[in-house]
């Protein structure tokens, strides 16, 4: 018997040997052809564009070096579009975290309805964001809002006094960040969820028998257990919020006066609607720095992942 | 120390299902070793994380220390236990680990360190304290969750399957290692287990229990030489006790008084033994076989001898029971009975 597997086994190896190097390729293809047209071009046309005078409707198009980075960097809604990616990437992950952990924490028993909540919790994942973003638009909006007018209903409010979300720069930051946290929730809840399933029984059982309250057991033993899968929830978390523009597009289109503007916005309202291909490109490329570091950590994640 | 008590303490798991326990009324002495003992499903388990506050009663009273505590979470229960997997805490160290309680209880920082040091040293662990759980055997691992119950000194100790995830060799000396501990610490400690060596190894008292009903309360002796029941008899002893039906009673008798002889003693029974297979076990035999002859042809026996060479497969040959080495119990109620005078032919 062991003699036979080890004959079967040397003979799957060989074919396997002769016929790998082009069924490898053949395998591989695909996804390099994807990243290379998809990611790897544009990219590199986002770096060649940025480094020019490139317009829309314009064939002409000349070398200028660092004039799009030096022009970028003095206008002042780059800095408030950078601010602003900033606040919303880190903002929404700690509501989303905090959040979330809350979230996992009660729905991790069992009660009647447990999977009813559940599935009304994930709907904002599953969907699309741009008909979430519309229906948070008319929630928020100046004339038909039901956060308005329940506060006026409630007498908190009088009418025509109401605050404007979407209208004062420092409301329609908070509802931008209101709406990316209500986005990202269900995703890091449904991952906390299987991280804290994952942590054996006996373990918060142990803290109790040691005499550990609730707080304890969850700041000392399971979150602390948890850390990893809180970083991938997290990471994948900055990517999304950080590189996204389609809340803010949809909801405030960057204003009022630029207030909301993030950098792909900004990128955006530079490049295709303003024209100026070029700083479009410049700003999009600040994006980078900050998204291999996140790559890089979660490279480490999954590698740290793999090793155990 | 305290003694732990229950008052029919039941626990149904699904309304209108068996209990999982049911009625179970015990005292633990003061310092002993208490066992229970019981085959998977028996309710061991569930019984003493009722004890430890892990599982809420449907009914009846738990009492620690004279107090009911029922009501109390289990920080407050003055327990600690050790359970099957260990339940280390993966990403503390293990001076943190045995630390914890300590942290959890609020006990002043000063003494962490020496109280920590005491119970590592107590179990030969003062070495691994900078280690992770995972860098352990399984052995240490079992040791660091002894150390991290110690530490804070509980009333009660419980203990849920430790041995079972050692292999056999060290499991004899963990064992060893833990009566010793046992006697060095003298706190009273309930041991649940499923291995009748352990239990009759390490219990001061065993308490045998099977579908949440307990059957037992006796010393190691008194389980095994004069099982309360059926279900007693046949648990303990391997191969078990040897039962065969006389009219309304059971008659019992164990393996190793079942050996060859002729009855020329008068207070012995005789059988005609057929022998279908013989096992070596190096320091002892085991003999099966059946009954041939009389009421009992056919039925399935074993015996337990120092020594079975001349024995030969398919022999039919006589083998004796003393009359005083037979246990009896009713057949309808499977309880014990008083020995009484049969006839045999």
């Amino acid at each position: 018997m062991a003699v036979t597997n080890n004959v079967a086994r040397g003979k799957i190896k060989s074919i396997g040997a002769a016929q790998s190097p082009l069924l490898g390729a053949a395998m591989f293809s695909p996804a390099v052809l994807y990243i290379v047209l998809l990611v790897g071009g544009p990219f590199l046309l986002a770096i060649f564009y940025a480094f020019s005078d490139a317009r829309i409707g314009n064939t002409e198009m000349h070398y200028v070096g660092l004039e799009n980075f030096r022009s970028i960097l003095q206008s002042p809604s780059f800095h408030v579009a950078l601010r602003n990616s900033l606040i919303f990437t880190i903002c929404s992950q700690i509501v989303v975290i905090v959040g979330a952990n809350i979230l996992a924490i009660s729905l991790e028993n069992t009660f009647r309805g447990r999977g009813l909540i559940r599935f009304l919790i994930l709907l904002p994942w599953v969907a699309p964001i741009a008909l979430g973003a519309i229906g948070w638009k008319w929630i928020l909006d100046s004339i038909y809002s039901v956060i308005t007018w329940v506060l006026v209903a409630a007498h908190i409010y009088k009418p025509f006094s109401a605050p404007m979300w979407l209208g004062e720069p420092s409301l329609a930051i908070a509802s931008v960040l209101l709406v990316h946290s209500w986005r990202l929730m269900p995703f890091s809840t449904v991952i906390l969820l299987a991280g804290r399933t994952a942590i054996p029984k006996d373990i918060p059982e142990a803290a109790a028998v040691d005499g550990a309250g609730f707080w304890r057991t969850q700041l000392q033993i399971v979150i602390p257990m948890m850390r990893p899968i809180i970083s991938v929830a997290v990471l994948f978390g900055l990517i999304f919020t950080f590189t996204d523009m389609t809340v803010v597009y949809i909801l405030t289109a960057g204003g009022p006066f630029d207030s909301t503007q993030t950098l792909p916005s900004l990128a955006f309202a530079f490049g295709i609607q303003g024209s100026d291909l070029a700083a479009g490109a410049a700003v999009s490329l600040f994006l980078v720095p900050v998204l291999v570091i996140i790559a890089y950590f979660m490279l480490r994640v999954a590698h740290r992942a793999e090793v155990n | 120390m305290a003694v732990v008590q229950t008052r029919d303490l039941t626990k149904v798991f699904k309304e209108g299902q068996l209990g999982a326990v049911n009625n179970v009324n015990l005292e633990t002495r003061e310092g002993e070793f208490l066992v229970f003992l019981g085959p998977s499903g028996s309710g061991k388990t569930t019984l003493l994380r009722m004890i430890a506050g892990l599982e809420t009663p449907t009914s009846g009273d738990i009492l620690i220390g004279g107090k009911v505590v029922n009501n109390l979470s289990p920080r407050d229960r003055r327990i600690a236990m050790v359970f099957q997997s260990y339940a280390l805490y993966p990403h503390l160290s293990v001076y943190k680990n045995i630390a914890f309680p300590l942290r959890a209880q609020n006990v002043k920082k000063e003494l962490h360190k020496a109280k920590v040091e005491w119970a590592a040293s107590l179990l030969g662990i003062g070495a691994l304290l900078d280690r992770k759980p995972r860098e352990l055997s399984g052995g240490e691992r079992q040791r660091v969750a002894l150390a991290r119950a110690i530490v804070r000194e509980p009333a009660v100790f419980l203990l849920d399957e430790p041995l079972s995830n050692l292999d056999a060799k060290l499991r004899a000396s963990a064992r060893e290692e833990l009566e010793r501990f046992h006697r060095g610490v003298g706190t009273t400690s309930i041991y649940v287990t499923h291995d009748q060596v352990e239990a009759m190894a390490m219990g001061d008292r065993v308490m045998v229990l099977n579908k949440g009903v307990v059957h037992q309360l006796g010393t190691p002796t008194e389980v095994y030489d004069n099982p309360a029941d059926t279900f007693v008899a046949t648990f303990l002893g391997s191969p078990p006790m040897n039962l065969v039906e006389m009219g309304d009673v059971i008659v019992g008798f164990r393996p190793e008084h079942f050996r060859p002889g002729s009855a020329t003693a008068g207070d012995s029974v005789k059988f005609r033994f057929k022998i279908e297979n013989r096992e070596y076990l190096g320091s002892e035999w085991i003999v099966s076989g059946t009954l041939v002859g009389g009421k009992f042809e056919g039925k399935k026996i074993f015996s337990r001898l120092g020594s079975a060479q001349d024995l030969r497969l398919d022999d039919t040959c006589d083998f004796v029971v003393p009359q005083r080495e037979l246990k009896f119990f009713d057949r309808t109620t499977e309880k014990r009975v008083e020995p009484r005078g049969l006839s045999w032919q």
